[in-house]
């Protein structure tokens, strides 16, 4: 064997891996010179017939040539697979800006959030939430919270009614007594749920929500009822300054009564359309459990004091998230719930 | 109740301003709704003394009027009013003034005579809403005299909103008694005068229902001028509080009422007749009202006031046209009753009425006036308009009264209820300023309310009158003992989170829908019907939530939103043998495209196994797979439909919106679900199941059934299997077409094997599959595609 030929092979063989285009023709120059019928590996096959003392110089001429082969083939398949990356970057290559795969966006109503946020405050406090009928009995809706059947208060209630004895519930009051036939104190619950008027305009829905709340336990005060109403404005609006303020009033079925305004959440008390230029928004009304509740239900009046409290839920949502018209949250419409996805 | 600041001041001495007082009383719970002055700004404006009234020369309406004004010479004065005439006092707005609105008194001529000023009505200056002619002045105010000073007309007037327990503050007596305890300021009861009784004229009175009417008083005035102008103080009055003006006994009946909160009602004597009967109504009689506008029908529930012959008034609300006074009216029968709230609970309401006296007596007026309101009304009614009174005929005697009894009132009860130990001279000094009468004994106070307070009747309403007075805000504000948080672990509210991350909105609609809604969607349920609905849309309780998820998604699709997936949680009412059953539901409804709209083109459109899917979502926790099975309901496609059965049970439906439905409510195709809420928010808490870590191996097969064989069925035949091996089974085609007959279909099911002990081996497989292959071959001669 001649070192040219060995040359000559290289030679070659270096040709053919430079004009090789893609992995296979790569591949083929390897078998053809490397493989086990290749030239260079045939070179090798034909050390056995040089004489001994010449085969290890031969040898090593011959795997140096293999070496350099195979790196040369080592080197080209590194180039092919980094051209061929290239390409493939660029065949994939996308336009970013198209816009992305929107995603459908769901929400809960605003009143159901509303109503959620309401009653993780008060289960902070231990107040389980209690449910009860809609349409309701004369009993539970008036009797039992002492508004009995000629009380003027019953006119103020606009009630809808079905026959002498049932009605659609115009408050979540009625829950409270269910709750206390049931159950004895220490009691801390709230009903959250639909209530009905008999009464339709810009500013009365004949269907609204309530969250009626009771606490009843040996040592409860009206200065306990203000704490805990003050604390949840606070939470509510996420306001720690919030001013509240707490006005006498009448509800049949507590005593002392009062209602609770906030200061306006619109003009801070500066005083706006929205408060009618009071600086103050009614937002609650409330008072300690009535001893005659109490009655109804077998509580003894001596030994324990409760306070009950009532809000209007769509109020509470139209002041947090600046909502102007009622009737949107009855319309249904999705582009307005739509808009309380991201809120939580 | 409009209360004007300058007669509360004849009733008490106060420094506070009218914003003060108002404040005062906003948190005394007499919640201050307006305050507004008791005239408009202007200046300017004097009594003028019409000396003399001359035609005008060139226009046939207008005069020209020498008015006194107070100054050296008479003004001359152009004046249009019909009314000008020699002698009269009227209003004279003088060169200078500035009548309200800003109008400037110049002078000025008109049709060519010189005017140097305005004779004025009392619409110009705001203080009536129309006039006809001038606003004619008493003749005892003297001529030059600044009109706001004589009038008193720097007033305000504070309006108040009273809840229905302090009827006692429906007169001025009960507000000024409310301010004094509020104030700290003490009363001043002007005295009332009885009148000398010189007539002998008198009626007969008969009441039938003394628990309606314990007490009725009347008597005869005689002699009087009912042409009598009614004294100017009192027209202020009057009309500062909101009451037009009209004749003076009329007036002279409101005025009392609004003084003392006590009503009372004038009826010509010569028209009423000798004998007044207080009786129930009859059936079917009828009584035309006062102003002769209105003719009532009456039944055996309203009380009215008689004659022998019929009603001539409905007591306590309204007088009638036939006894009505008049100008021509000399004698009148003066009443003066007391009416218990309840025979005239929503009597008036019934009628579509509301007045001043229903008002009153509804929320209960204190009989101890009656008396004293007949003294007064008398008094003044002689005084304005002459005359000579008779004799006062009674019927009944004031009633026992609630305030006879004394209230306990211990002082640690106070603490207990408010959390504020009040000192025990604060607690009297509150309560004798309310009128209460207080005698301190062991454990705190026997008290007697005043009479007027009927919400004054135990412990804990004196204890609201102390923390009432006291002022709210100045109680302590503390927290009830903490207890442990209560549980928010609630299944449905899981659910509405997850069906919210799935893309839907939540809706709420009305509980009340259109009888005819009620009826398409569930024509076997007889809805309840409310008895007084708001309209005809909103007369039935809702049998279901569907017609309102169908009604939002027309009115969505009208307004160009078509993809809507949409869910409700309520109740709905069915009635049945047993009563009505209200019954939590979750229901929704998918409409429109599966996807957004993108640039990679329209999206699929929703289908049947949407709502499916979403049902067995919602399902996923619930013990038990939840089955389906084709049935059909009214509402839906009759072939796209499915009951839901959970645990066996049925618990809801799932199909498409029946097409004559979409019809009729314009509305798109859209699936509907509705599921029992009760069962599916039964959320158990997750308990943990092993993951073995073995490799799983699928292997698919095709078999052919009959068309006719439900899918569901053959998947439910391979659970019933229970191979321990087979972990799952996905169906991921049904065919249909070449290569099989007309009447067959090829399921391609995808089994699932994996151990919890090995790695399978193909005889694991084998033998699975087998005994797939021979389960499906028996039940349903399935055979493998070849």
């Amino acid at each position: 064997m001649r070192v040219e030929q060995l040359q000559q092979l290289v030679a070659e063989a270096r040709d053919r891996i430079e004009a090789a285009t893609d992995l296979k023709a790569l591949d083929d120059v390897r078998v053809q010179y490397l493989g086990k019928k290749g030239a260079i590996t045939a070179q090798l096959k034909e050390l056995g017939k040089l004489p001994a003392e010449e085969r290890p110089a031969a040898g090593q001429k011959v795997n140096e040539a293999k070496a350099e082969v195979s790196g040369l083939i080592d080197a080209r398949k590194a180039a092919l697979a980094q051209s061929a990356l290239t390409d493939q970057l660029a065949r994939e290559r996308i336009d970013v800006t198209l816009p992305g795969r929107p995603q459908w966006e769901g929400a809960l109503h605003p009143i159901t959030q509303t109503l959620e946020r309401i009653e993780t405050f008060f289960a902070g406090l231990g107040f389980q939430v209690a449910q009860g009928p809609e349409v309701e009995d004369d009993f539970h809706n008036f009797e039992a919270l002492n508004i009995p059947e000629h009380h003027p208060a019953r006119a103020m209630h606009d009630t809808f009614y079905f026959d002498a004895h049932r009605v659609l519930r115009t408050h979540t009051s009625p829950v409270q007594i269910r709750t206390m036939e049931q159950q004895k104190p220490p009691l801390r619950v709230i009903a959250p749920g639909r209530v009905y008027r008999c009464d339709s305009d810009l500013t009365h829905s004949p269907m609204f929500h309530q969250v009626e709340g009771l606490c009843v336990d040996t040592g409860i005060t009206f200065a306990d009822l203000r704490g805990v109403l003050s604390a949840f404005l606070q939470s509510f609006f996420e306001r720690d300054d919030l001013a509240t303020r707490f006005r006498p009033s009448y509800f049949p079925f507590t005593e002392p009564s009062a209602e609770v305004d906030i200061q306006c959440v619109h003009c801070g008390g500066e005083g706006c359309r929205v408060c009618s230029h009071t600086g103050w928004l009614e937002v609650m009304g409330c008072g300690m459990v009535h001893p005659n509740v109490l009655g109804h239900v077998d509580i003894d009046p001596e030994q324990y004091t409760g306070f009950a409290f009532g809000l209007g839920v769509e109020r509470m949502a139209m002041l947090r998230h600046g909502v102007n018209d009622l009737r949107l949250f009855f319309d249904n419409d999705i582009r307005f719930i739509g808009q309380f996805g991201q809120t939580g | 109740m409009r209360i004007s600041v300058q007669w509360l001041q004849e009733w008490l001495q106060f420094d506070e301003s009218p914003e003060q007082l108002g404040h005062r009383l906003t948190m005394a719970g007499l919640e201050l709704d307006a305050m507004e002055a008791a005239a408009p700004a202007f200046t300017g404006v004097r009594v003028g003394h019409v000396l003399a009234v001359e035609p005008h020369p060139d226009a046939d309406r207008l005069r020209v009027c020498r008015v006194d004004a107070g100054e050296d010479e008479p003004l001359t004065i152009v004046c249009g009013a019909p009314n000008v005439h020699e002698g009269m006092r009227a209003p004279v707005a003088v060169v200078g003034a500035v009548l309200p609105d800003n109008f400037k008194i110049k002078k000025s001529k008109l049709r060519g005579v010189a005017s140097a000023g305005m004779l004025c009505s009392a619409r110009e200056l705001g203080l009536a809403e129309d006039a006809e002619g001038l606003m004619a002045l008493p003749a005892e105010f003297e001529a030059g005299a600044d009109l706001r000073a004589v009038l008193g007309l720097d007033d305000t007037i504070l309006e108040v909103d009273l809840t229905p327990n302090r009827a006692d503050c429906l007169g001025m007596r009960g507000i000024a008694r409310e301010c004094s305890a509020l104030l700290d300021r003490p009363l001043q009861t002007p005295a009332i005068e009885a009148a000398p009784v010189a007539g002998t004229a008198r009626v007969a009175v008969e009441v039938e229902d003394e628990a309606a009417c314990p007490l009725y008083a009347a008597r005869v005035l005689e002699g009087l001028d009912a042409g009598a102008a009614t004294p100017w103080w009192m027209r202020e009055r009057l009309r500062r509080a909101g009451v037009r003006p009209l004749s003076a006994i009329v007036d002279v009946t409101n005025y009392v009422m609004l003084e003392l909160g006590q009503p009372l009602h004038a009826f010509d004597a010569g028209r009423v007749g000798d004998c007044i009967r207080v009786r129930w109504g009859r059936e079917g009689e009828r009584l035309t009202l006062l102003g002769g506008d209105q003719t009532v029908t009456l039944s055996p529930r309203d009380l009215v006031i008689a004659n022998d012959a019929e009603a001539q008034a409905l007591a306590g609300v309204m007088g009638g046209a036939a006894s009505a006074v008049d100008e021509a009216t000399t004698r009148v029968v003066l009443e003066c009753a007391h009416f218990t709230p309840r025979a005239l609970a929503g009597r008036a309401r019934a009628h579509g009425l509301h007045t001043d006296a229903s008002h009153r007596f509804e929320r209960g007026v204190d009989p101890t006036l009656v008396p004293e309101a007949m003294e007064r009304a008398t008094h003044l009614l002689l005084q304005i308009c002459g005359g000579q009174c008779g004799p006062v005929v009674q019927s009944g005697e004031v009633p026992a009264s609630h305030a006879e009894q004394a209230i306990a009132l211990r002082l640690g009860r106070i603490e207990r209820l408010l959390g504020l130990a009040l000192a025990p001279d604060e607690v009297e000094r509150i309560l004798s300023a309310l009128d209460c009468r207080v005698q301190a004994g062991d454990e705190g106070w026997m008290v007697h309310p005043p009479r007027a307070r009927f919400d004054l009747a135990r412990e804990e309403d004196l204890i609201e009158e102390l923390a009432r007075v006291h002022g709210y805000d100045r109680l302590p504000q503390t927290l009830p003992q903490p207890v442990a948080p209560a549980s928010t672990t609630d299944g449905l509210r899981a659910l509405r989170a997850g069906l919210a991350r799935r893309g839907f909105h939540e809706v709420i609609s009305f509980s009340f829908i259109a009888r005819e809604a009620a009826k398409a969607f569930y024509p076997e349920v007889e809805p309840l019907a409310l008895a007084n609905p708001i309209s005809s849309d909103l007369a039935v309780m809702r049998p279901g939530l569907w017609p309102g998820l169908v009604t939002t998604a027309a009115y969505n699709q009208a307004r160009q939103q078509s993809d809507l997936r949409l869910f409700e949680h309520g109740l709905r009412f069915v009635p049945d043998a047993s009563g009505l059953r209200q019954e939590p539901r979750l229901a929704g409804l998918l409409g429109g495209h599966a996807g957004p709209e993108s640039w990679e083109g329209e999206s699929r459109r929703f289908d049947f196994f949407d709502a499916k899917g979403v049902v067995e979502a919602l399902c996923a926790q619930v013990d038990g797979q939840p089955g389906f099975r084709a049935e059909v309901h009214p509402a839906l496609h009759d072939g796209q439909s499915a009951r839901v059965l959970v645990g066996g049970k049925p618990v809801g439906w799932v199909g498409r919106l029946h097409p004559a439905l979409c019809e009729r409510f314009d509305v798109e195709s859209v699936y509907l679900f509705d599921l029992d809420a009760t069962v599916v928010a039964r959320a158990p808490v997750v308990q943990f199941q092993p993951l073995s870590a073995y490799p799983s191996i699928r292997r698919d097969l095709a078999l052919v059934v009959a068309d006719s064989v439900p899918a569901g069925d053959v998947l439910a035949a391979i659970d019933e299997l229970d191979l321990d091996l087979l972990q799952g089974v996905r169906l991921f085609d049904v065919y249909r077409g070449k290569g099989l007959n007309p009447d067959e279909k090829s399921l391609a099911l995808g089994l699932i094997l994996r151990a919890f002990d090995r790695t399978l081996g193909e005889q694991d497989v084998v033998s699975v599959t087998a005994a797939v292959v021979q389960h499906l071959q028996a039940r349903f001669n399935a055979t493998l595609r070849q």
